[in-house]
């Protein structure tokens, strides 16, 4: 057996109370499994998620982090996803320039009738970390080995 | 440099500023200082020559909330850095008298000592009205030559231009001393494997000591409150507010200058420890120019920023155009 197939990553979705939070709930209500390890944390609005949080979620240990909002155009709050967007565009391309794989991060649109989209995103995003293996921890970036 | 110094003697004597903010001789020859002239007289101390990198702008906060105008001066780089600070409305325009100072390429002494070159009492030919060619280096061990581009600041190297962006008059010649592609660093981090990189970056930040020089000299970092002084204390003081921000403190910094910082190169410059700084701000103006559409922070006032801006077919994180 090797390895990889005994690690089980830690994932962090933060889900955007209209849509996606919602779409988790469906994808539950619907019998539709994900794995257990992702937690999900709910928020007003993508654009809520500081990037700071995702800083944060792989200091304290996280393999991968995922954030899911309304759809482009369907933004409860009519354009917080757009800003989200840019902010996430730029964060992720700065943590994979710092080694931390832009497989690890993932911004996906799934509304509130999307039940299966939130099953099969999620279980695609698992299955994209555990192939990469554990995260170094972020939050070592400035210790000497 | 007495046509700058005697500009500045006439503008104070006729009322139409009240202070000078420019640089004064340090005690080492070349290190000038940043510093408010008050009378004609403080000027004798004045100093305008290759070592004067400091970016003025910032100080002009402060100066914006003194009696009557500041006349600074902005060599074409800090240009950009007034203009931002203008848009995020930090300083005020009016109280500014701005002379546009032309500038030949900075100079920085950790270059020359890099060259094995120690005991340094003075270095000559560093003066803004000479050519610009060769510096003469005393030290105590007998004089060395240096060409002056050999001891040019990184960030002149990839100048933006000697085009002043902001300014009431201009006075001095420029040379131009962009020799160099200022996100050809980044691509070559960009090339190498994850493992690498987080190698890399691990090296160099470990090296910080957290003196937060970096951030006090940004004209980007000018928050009335920021996220890396601590609350819990009376005394404005550098104590880090928890674990979390002490060890990304590189990143959250970059992250919020992104889209704001002008590469204007003083982080970089200021850091004690020599850690390549411009190496994050590089990465997020590429990115942004690349995903948005050419954007060069302070090139005006006005224009809104990338990250306060959005289209409706912005491309998705993780893809690349
Ligand atoms: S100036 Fe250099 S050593 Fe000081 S806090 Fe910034 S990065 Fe660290
Ligand atoms: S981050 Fe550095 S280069 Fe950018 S504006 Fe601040 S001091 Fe200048």
């Amino acid at each position: 057996m090797s390895i990889n197939q005994e690690f089980k990553p830690k994932i962090v979705a933060f889900c955007c109370n209209w849509c996606s939070y919602a779409g988790a709930d469906l994808a539950g209500g619907s019998r539709l499994s994900y794995p257990a390890d992702v937690k999900i944390i709910r928020v007003p609005c993508s654009c809520r998620v500081n990037p700071m949080f995702i800083l944060r979620a792989f200091e304290r240990g996280a393999d991968g982090v995922i954030i899911c909002g309304c759809h482009p155009g369907d933004c409860h709050y009519s354009t917080g996803n757009y800003y989200a967007r840019r902010r996430m565009t730029l964060l992720f391309s700065m943590l994979d320039y710092l080694g931390i794989e832009k497989e690890r991060t993932r911004v996906e649109w799934v509304s509130a009738a999307e039940g299966v989209k939130f099953s099969t995103t999620m279980n695609e995003f698992v299955s994209a970390v555990r192939e990469l293996g554990p995260n170094r921890r972020l939050g070592d970036l400035r210790c000497k080995d | 440099m007495q046509r700058l110094i005697d500009r500045m003697k006439e503008l104070l004597a006729d009322g139409t500023v009240q202070r000078v903010l420019g640089w004064k001789q340090g005690d080492l020859g070349y290190n000038p200082e940043p510093h408010y002239f008050n009378s004609a007289e403080e000027l004798d101390e004045f100093i305008y020559d290759g070592f004067c990198g400091a970016n003025l702008s910032k100080y002009m906060i402060k100066g914006s909330e003194l009696e009557g105008k500041t006349l600074v001066l902005l060599k074409p780089c800090d240009t950009y850095s007034f203009n931002q600070l203008i848009k995020e409305h930090r300083v005020d325009r009016e109280k500014a008298y701005i002379i546009g100072v032309g500038c030949k390429g900075k100079l920085d002494i950790e270059k020359i000592k890099a060259q094995g070159i120690k005991g340094i009492t003075a270095v000559k030919g560093a003066e803004i009205s000479g050519d610009c060619d060769e510096l003469t280096v005393e030290t105590v061990y007998g004089e060395k030559k240096v060409a002056y581009k050999d001891a040019m600041l990184e960030r002149c190297h990839v100048c933006k231009g000697k085009e002043h962006k902001i300014y009431d008059e201009l006075l001095l010649d420029s040379v131009d001393t962009c020799d160099g592609d200022r996100f050809e660093c980044v691509d070559e981090l960009d090339s190498l494997t994850p493992e690498e990189k987080f190698n890399f970056f691990r090296k160099e930040l470990s090296k910080c000591i957290r003196c937060n020089a970096c951030r006090n000299v940004c004209p980007a970092c000018s928050c009335r409150k920021c996220v890396f002084d601590s609350n819990k204390f009376d005394s404005a003081q550098k104590a880090n507010v928890d674990p979390f921000e002490e060890s990304m403190f590189h990143i959250i910094r970059a992250f919020h200058v992104a889209g704001r910082c002008t590469d204007c190169g003083e982080c970089s410059r200021v850091c004690p420890q020599g850690i390549p700084l411009h190496l994050f701000n590089r990465k997020f103006i590429k990115d942004i120019n690349e995903f948005y559409g050419e954007f060069i922070a302070g090139e005006d006032a006005e224009t809104k920023g990338p990250l306060t801006d959005f289209t409706l077919d912005d491309i998705e994180p993780g893809e690349r155009r």
